[in-house]
């Protein structure tokens, strides 16, 4: 982890000797230990990481969907993209009522109800808590996820990009859609070690006022998590259970044991 | 009853105390988000200077979630002790406020009147308080517990050690461990939260520390933060269970959504004190709390979010817990939204769990999407020392790898011991001396690669 800022490296001299046995405890956790002392404190290189990591969580925080870049992007699914959003009108909002980041503004809602043919599935993607993971991992996860469903003649509704999207804003979009199953991709809340993991919530019969025991998740798909082709398998089983049950959420969750890989 | 009170010919009008008390307290993103708090900073005001002049005994008439519908305001009501009550049953809400502050109001007074109190009553007073004064109160209490150590004695100050990990790995989990120990951290407990509730699992880890915890004879209690059915399991299949956890809130329905009540607990505190494992005390009960659980499992019922967290301190305080950590900053910024939000909402809880008389500690912590950072974790921690606060945790660099949340490091322990001369608890403080990690004045020692624990981890 030192490739960001080469310079500490000189820093090393001045973390005491006396912690170098602690040292070998770290093969065993990615856990902070072993990190040396100044006096009773933090020594400064370990003091910058942490807030290093905590600025990349914060960015990722207060990141914005690069709506042109995934419109243009999501062209080459030949399905049309709507742009909606929630009723938050801005972040501190957003982070302070999560009520209405689940609800559709007016306009928006007006979009979708010219759109809403019987489909199968409703793709919506929004912000959530981490634009940055959206921006970077939710159209190669597609690249990959669309494809199977496709060869599997599901039928898709019009992509849905949301802007200040919590998951349940899926229910009303795929409700709108009528289509028989919603499948959220949206940005997780950014851990000190992952602030690009994405997280994909499947909803059977989604409707206005569900909670989250109806939903199945698959979480942290990002280069370092979970790979697009493993959770795009997985996503794929689940939904394809879903069709096949006609249900989602706890009941369902019981297979997924059968998938880690 | 109605309330009411006029500031330059408006009147304000609160048509019952639970209203009353949700004006009345300082703002914060949960209030709003639950739509019970003041809509002007006037307003605010004066539902805190209606407040005042509430006598407490309207609290004993008036419950803010109905004694037939909810099992905690029936513990709550029937447990209220009148004798303790008899020394402030005369006082008003802000007369109670004054009496706390006053130089005669000491230690022993404040802990004969904690059972004539209410969560509602000092719920009440808490909002009319500054920062200030919920420190100044708290510092004049003293709860003690016991099981393997004393915790809570004047000028000592614990810490839990909480070495979790994302796949509840054991050598991980042991790694954090001895890292932990020789930075003087788990006085109070060494407190895994799994990943995975799985009885296997827990059992395993549970046995893994026993075992550390034997071998080395560290003067302290271990605990796995399970659901309580999973020790109470545990607990009928003889695996080593010190402590008793378990997550409560402030209202029956917000429990019920935990999958617990108090029928449960009674039974659990019942098993885990028939296994009498510890040595010089019998408090073997370890719980959690947070600002905004009742509301995010919608079952606040209208009541703010603080009074409710004080309901929650009336079931702990029935099973004479060893520890009660408020969670404070991990539930998330829809409730409390900054790091002054955060500092207010831990110093009200630990001033409300001490004067019911309950072992307060603190989770010192944030979110990554919460207006807050380490500057407000040392801020708060600072204030909590000098509150007398009984413990914090203690965690790898601040950094939970398990939880994806940030809290205080061993060295956030080390500093404020040394800033404020705290001390570990006195057992464990030995322990340390004896094990080479500290001088006999506190002061860390170079750890020797052949130490014990560093062995025992390549064993």
């Amino acid at each position: 982890m030192d490739y960001w800022m080469p310079w500490l490296n000189d820093m090393k001299r001045n973390i005491p000797q006396e912690i170098e046995p602690l040292k070998a405890l770290q093969e065993f956790t990615s856990a902070r230990i072993a990190i040396g002392r100044v006096g009773n404190s933090i020594p400064l290189k370990q003091s910058l990481e942490f807030k290093l990591a905590h600025a990349h969580a914060r960015d990722a925080v207060y990141s914005e969907l690069d709506i042109n870049n995934l419109s243009d992007l999501l062209k080459q699914f030949n399905l049309a993209v709507l742009h909606l959003q929630s009723m938050v009108s801005h972040r501190r909002q957003y982070l302070q009522r999560p009520d209405l980041g689940r609800k559709l503004n007016k306009a928006s809602i007006d979009l979708i109800n010219d759109y809403g043919v019987d489909t199968d599935i409703a793709i919506v993607i929004a912000d959530g808590l981490s634009a940055t993971a959206v921006n970077e991992n939710a159209y190669r996860l597609l690249q990959v996820l669309i494809p199977l469903f496709t060869a599997a003649n599901f039928s898709l509704t019009p992509l849905s990009l949301v802007e200040q999207g919590r998951v349940a804003i899926g229910d009303d979009i795929g409700y709108g859609l009528k289509s028989k199953l919603c499948l959220v991709l949206i940005g997780e809340r950014p851990g000190l070690s992952s602030a690009d993991s994405l997280g994909a919530y499947l909803t059977y019969n989604p409707k206005p006022g569900l909670t989250d025991e109806t939903r199945n998740c698959i979480s942290n798909i990002r280069p370092g998590g979970l790979s697009y082709n493993n959770a795009a398998k997985k996503i794929f089983y689940l939904v394809s259970e879903a069709f096949k049950r006609k249900l989602s959420g706890v009941a369902l969750k019981d297979n997924t044991g059968l998938l880690d890989s | 009853m109605a309330y009411k009170h006029t500031i330059r010919s408006k009147v304000y009008k609160f048509p019952d105390l639970k209203t009353l008390m949700g004006k009345a307290s300082p703002y914060r993103s949960g209030d709003e988000l639950a739509g019970v708090c003041a809509a002007s900073y006037e307003e605010r005001v004066a539902a805190q200077i209606t407040l005042a002049d509430v006598p407490l005994k309207v609290f004993l008439n008036e419950a803010v979630i109905p004694y037939e519908q909810d099992e905690v305001t029936r513990l709550i009501i029937d447990g209220h002790e009148v004798d303790d009550f008899s020394l402030i049953n005369h006082l008003t809400v802000g007369e109670l406020r004054d009496w706390l502050l006053s130089d005669e109001t000491d230690t022993e007074t404040l802990n004969r009147i904690a059972w004539g109190l209410t969560p509602e009553m000092i719920a009440a007073v808490s909002k009319l308080m500054r920062n200030q004064d919920l420190i100044a109160v708290a510092q004049k209490c003293k709860v003690i517990t016991r099981f393997r150590n004393t915790i809570g004695l004047w000028g000592h100050f614990s810490t839990r050690l909480q070495p979790n990990h994302p796949t509840d790995d054991p050598k991980g989990v042991a790694a954090s461990i001895i890292d932990g120990l020789l930075h003087c951290s788990g006085d109070a407990v060494i407190g895994i939260n799994p990943a995975t509730d799985n009885p296997a699992v827990v059992s395993n880890l549970l046995r893994l520390m026993d075992t550390l915890r034997y071998q080395f004879e560290i003067p302290t209690q271990t605990c796995v933060l399970s659901h309580i059915t999973t020790t109470l399991q545990l607990i009928n299949e003889g695996a080593p269970v010190d402590l008793c956890f378990q997550s409560i809130a402030g209202t029956q329905q917000a429990n019920a959504s935990f999958g617990i009540n108090l029928n449960l607990i009674d039974e659990a505190y019942q098993a885990t004190l028939s296994l009498n494992r510890g040595t010089i005390g019998n408090n073997v009960m370890y719980f959690e709390t947070g600002q905004g659980s009742a509301l995010s499992a919608n079952a606040n019922f209208g009541v703010d979010q603080q009074t409710c967290e004080v309901r929650a301190y009336a079931i702990a305080r029935k099973y004479k817990p060893l520890l009660v950590n408020t969670v404070v900053g991990f539930i998330g910024p829809e409730y409390l939204y900054d790091g002054k939000q955060i500092i207010r909402a831990a110093l009200e809880d630990h001033f409300c769990g001490k004067l019911l008389g309950l072992p307060m500690g603190v989770d010192v912590c944030y979110t990554n999407h919460a207006e807050a950072d380490q500057d407000d974790m040392d801020n708060l921690l600072t204030l909590l020392g000098v509150a007398g606060c009984n413990f914090i945790m203690g965690i790898p660099g601040a950094d939970d790898i398990m939880l994806n949340y940030q809290s205080t490091s061993f060295h956030d322990a080390l500093y404020l011991r040394k800033v404020l001369g705290l001390k570990p608890a006195p057992e464990f403080e030995q322990w340390l001396i004896k094990q080479g990690i500290t001088d006999d004045k506190g002061n860390m020692l170079p750890i020797s690669p052949s130490h014990g624990l560093l062995d025992a981890m390549v064993k």
